[in-house]
């Protein structure tokens, strides 16, 4: 009873705190394959508290919308991220369906994202926000099939079942679609938080900018809200890739946590990687790669029904 | 007792307008009335619905009265569920006129619009709780043509008429489809009464030609997918009060009748549930991609709508198949959120076109390129425009996610299925639903910016106002409504199971839907997420009030004059997808060509038209009328030349075997 509670309250912690480290492991990684220092680790968590203690610009056209967007957006995802499995510990809310509904949280995240953003009136945040729902909406497939290959392999409809311990023994019989739910959610991993090849969330240009360029006008405490919103979210995605690629259970539940902090570093530094040795993709051909992951985890289904 | 309510609701709605006739044409009085009147009809229906419990409330008996006017009105499960939309949303529409439709401001038509919104909601009333096929299609007819009237209201302009006119064809041809029906229906059970067909007297074949009657006959009403040609420029061109009931409640009579058919016709065979369920993919893809190219806001929710019915009609074949395949789970599941989505996809887009109206009052254009920044003019609108916008998308914490939920979970639950072709069906059916969401999601953010949120585009809504009170109530109505079911759907579960009861017969044992689906946990996710947001709110409260804020204009990235023009409107977001559908869409593209380096100022232009309705149905129809005008050489207007062709039909009768 009380190593549950004390397993949950670390299961809390981790997602309220290790959000910040994955950032400054993309950014140490990007530094280092180019030769740099790069920013220190705990870079992000810096950033934060000194966003929080700072002031406020908003600009004249906006109205609530603007300011109530980080702040629906940070609960939304925080109430997603409740709802998937950290590693080989059970979810802290799961019920039948929660599936569908961690998918819909995350778009009641983005609905009011890009409310903000088109709420400043900018031309170039509205092309952010029509992007991003855009993106969003062609990546939707290709995790969809992904859940239904993992409620077919596993049996089960809730998120802590379709990563629980049933995946194991599903990778023995059923590799194939596993493998390429790995690769397709990967896809889904990098538009969902704006990498690259979809964005790049370093360049100085804001025309070839999707999620930076929606937050522009943001400053202060929002922007904490927002940057802290999406390494969170960074860490809900990398954290089920990892599952799904690794779904061991060791036994000790202390080597487990190591094991999931571990992994999810490793998808730090491969995104990492891919960052640096990647440029950003033509924005034509977005929509292409895109598609190819709905493709690529939809034959991933066909591999199932044979 | 419930059945007099009823009977009493259809006549005191269908005289609510008689009153103002009798009344100088440009008093209130009489549309306060009518509007008083239609309340009562809706109140008495509500009655009705409340009184008779979750069972079959029987038939209505009338003394004295010969057979054949026997058993004409009844209350089971079904009939229940799909009053209660007509009893809430009619008198609301009617509430909601009294701000948007004034007869003091429209003396020529507020007369007749106020007669045919109550004719239209008595004969709704009439035909829900039809237990025979004669006052059923009484009530259907009245209804179509109380729409059509409702619709032409301002027949000045071409564009109504014209709309009317789409209208009007579509209606008559769904009609004579329902005709064909009944009347088939009436040669296997040998009575008018509305109940199951005897499984052995139905062969496959009749099976087969009712089903796709039904199909045709209700899915004109319903808007299903080649048959909604008439919708969107009704909706668009009808007052905003009467698209929300036209889309709000018409719709949903034609969903009505494909569930009642469906439950009349026994022992379906696999094959109708997928076919339900590919009509309900294709309706909703078609629905939505339409929709992201509109500019008109109320076309957009027209095809929005239409994407609704889609999903509806998802539901409606898992049920389907649940019956065909002995899945009990499918049908409550299936039933269970089409039917749920019935009652919010009612509030949502009655409140929807209810802001919409309030918006085309204040600017006088229902074009979204020349709005924007109307959240500042008009805030009330703005928040009721936000909960619709959330709802229809089905995003959390309002009912529309409660009701998509048991679609989505019936839909998984293949996963356990052995046949490897339902499971494949299924989990693209899921897939679809999916793709259908995120595009509604892109479809309303790009609707809410270009109305709501930014500056304006042009000089319309100068002079824009917040809706007046008339107005604002009943759209304050609709939106507690909607937050209500959405917070509590486990409370109208147990309507939602008599429903099934009622569909499946008493022989199917049925699980129950809050069994089925974790609404408890939904509701405490739902306020959960309420109470972050309430939190972090109050954190960034906090913390701007201690570091300070500072207004400043929107940081234009270095750009020295950008206008509001510049901003992403209607076309520009939608653009990367709509440009990937261009094969669907079929847009007509006014654009410059660039020839020189320092080229003219030049005008770009895109209009979506509907695909089916320019593509085909009108080409076809203008074939078919040519071809037609050749039969017209007989009708030579002689009374001599009348007599030879009957003289000549009589020989023939006389030579016929």
């Amino acid at each position: 009873m009380l190593t549950t509670l004390l397993h949950n309250l670390i299961h809390l912690l981790l997602l309220l705190g290790l959000p910040p480290l994955l950032a400054g492991v993309i950014g140490k990684t990007k530094a280092m394959v180019a030769g740099r220092t790069g920013p220190p680790y705990f870079q992000l968590y810096r950033d934060l508290a000194r966003l929080l203690r700072k002031g406020s610009v908003f600009s004249r056209t906006t109205t609530w919308v603007f300011r109530a967007g980080p702040v629906v957006s940070l609960a939304a995802t925080w109430a997603a991220a409740l709802l998937i499995p950290l590693g080989s510990h059970d979810p802290l809310i799961g019920f039948t369906g929660d599936a569908v509904v961690f998918v819909y949280l995350l778009a009641l995240g983005r609905f009011f994202t890009t409310s903000a953003a088109l709420d400043t009136g900018s031309p170039f945040e509205g092309m952010g926000a029509a992007r991003e729902v855009t993106f969003a909406a062609l990546a939707e497939p290709a995790f969809f099939f992904g859940l239904l290959i993992l409620a077919r392999v596993t049996g089960s409809f809730e998120l802590g079942g379709m990563m629980g311990p049933r995946l194991a023994t599903a990778w023995l019989g059923n590799s194939g679609p596993l493998v390429l739910v790995v690769a397709s959610w990967f896809v889904v991993l990098l538009v969902e938080n704006s990498r690259v090849p979809f964005d790049d969330p370093k360049t100085h240009l804001e025309l070839t900018m999707i999620h930076e360029v929606m937050v522009l006008d943001h400053s202060g405490p929002s922007l904490a809200l927002i940057l802290y919103g999406a390494s969170l979210k960074l860490l809900v995605f990398s954290a089920m890739v990892v599952r799904i690629a690794f779904p061991a259970d060791t036994g000790n539940e202390w080597l487990d946590w190591a094991t999931l902090v571990a992994g999810t570093v490793v998808v730090a530094v491969t995104v990492g990687v891919t960052e640096s040795l990647m440029a950003r993709l033509r924005l034509l051909n977005v929509p292409k790669l895109l598609v190819s992951a709905c493709l690529v985890s939809g034959f991933g289904m066909v591999l199932l029904a044979r | 007792m419930t059945q007099f309510l009823i009977l009493l609701a259809v006549f005191v709605a269908a005289g609510s307008g008689v009153p103002a006739l009798f009344l100088d044409n440009r008093s209130a009085v009489g549309q306060r009335f009518a509007s008083a009147f239609v309340t009562l009809a809706g109140t008495l229906a509500l009655g009705a619905v409340l009184l008779s419990g979750l069972e079959d409330a029987g038939y209505l008996t009338l003394p004295m009265a010969p057979i054949a006017l026997q058993r004409l009105l009844g209350l089971d499960g079904i009939q229940r569920w799909f009053l209660v939309p007509v009893a809430v949303l009619g008198p609301l529409a009617a509430r909601y006129g009294l701000g948007y439709w004034p007869q003091g401001e429209h003396p020529e038509s507020g007369c007749k619009l106020g007669l045919f919104l109550g004719i239209m909601t008595g004969a709704m009333v009439l035909l829900v709780s039809a237990r025979s096929a004669i006052p059923f299609l009484f009530g259907w007819e009245i209804m179509a043509l109380a729409a059509f009237f409702l619709i032409t209201a301002d027949d000045s302009e071409l564009s109504v008429r014209r709309a009317g006119w789409h209208y009007l064809v579509a209606t008559h041809a769904g009609t004579l489809c329902l005709f064909a029906m009944f009347s088939l229906m009436r040669t296997i059970s040998g009575s008018y009464e509305l109940g199951p067909l005897p499984a052995a007297a139905v062969s496959d074949s009749m099976a087969q030609t009712l089903f796709w009657l039904a199909i045709l006959g209700f899915g004109l009403k319903a808007g299903l997918i080649g048959l909604h040609i008439w919708l969107p420029g009704a909706h668009a061109n009808a007052p905003s009060h009467v698209s929300a009931l036209l889309s709000g409640v018409m719709l949903k009579m034609g969903i009505f009748g494909i569930v009642r058919v469906l439950m009349f016709l026994p022992d379906p065979e696999p094959r109708s549930g997928g076919i339900l369920l590919a009509i309900g993919v294709a309706t909703g893809l078609y629905g939505i991609v339409m929709a992201l190219g509109q500019h008109d806001m109320k076309r957009l929710l027209a095809y929005s709508s239409i994407e609704n019915v889609g999903i509806i009609v998802i539901g409606l074949g898992l049920a389907q198949l649940g019956r065909s395949a002995g899945r009990p789970e499918w049908i409550v599941l299936g039933l269970g959120g089409a039917l749920l989505h019935v009652w919010n996809h009612g509030l949502f887009k009655g409140l929807l076109f209810f802001c919409a109206g309030s918006v085309l009052h204040a600017t006088g254009t229902r074009d979204m390129a020349r709005m924007g920044g109307l959240a500042k003019k008009m805030p009330s609108t703005a928040i009721a425009f936000f909960v619709g916008a959330l709802g229809i998308c089905a995003l959390p914490p309002l009912g529309g996610l409660a009701a998509e939920l048991p679609v989505y979970l019936g839909l998984f639950r293949s996963v356990n299925t052995r046949d490897s072709t339902t499971w494949v069906l299924l989990a693209m059916t899921a897939t679809a639903l999916a793709l259908i969401g995120a595009l509604a999601l892109a479809a309303f953010v790009q609707m809410t910016g270009a109305l709501f949120l930014g500056e304006s585009r042009s000089d319309v809504d100068a002079h824009a106002h917040e809706a007046g009170p008339l107005m604002l109530r009943p759209m304050a109505v609709v939106t507690a409504l909607a937050t209500l079911l959405g917070l509590g759907p486990f409370f109208v579960a147990p309507m939602v199971d008599a429903a099934a009861r009622t569909w499946t017969g008493p022989g199917t044992k049925l699980p129950v839907l809050n069994d089925l689906v974790p609404f408890g946990p939904l509701g405490l996710l739902s306020l959960g997420l309420c109470l972050a947001i309430g939190g972090i709110a109050w954190l960034l409260v906090a913390r701007l009030r201690k570091n300070g804020a500072t207004a400043s204009g929107t940081w234009d990235c270095g750009y020295a004059l950008p206008s509001a023009r510049m901003q992403y409107g209607p076309s520009s977001a939608s653009q990367i997808l709509t440009s990937m559908l261009n094969l669907f869409l079929m847009p007509k593209i006014e654009a410059p060509r660039l020839a020189a380096v320092f080229p003219h100022s030049s005008r770009y232009r895109r209009v979506v038209g509907d695909t089916l309705l320019d593509g085909i149905v009108l080409p076809v129809f203008r074939i078919s009328a040519t071809a037609f005008s050749y039969v017209r050489i007989l009708q030579r207007g002689r009374t001599q030349a009348y007599f030879l062709y009957m003289i000549i039909t009589v020989f023939l009768l006389l030579f016929w075997r």
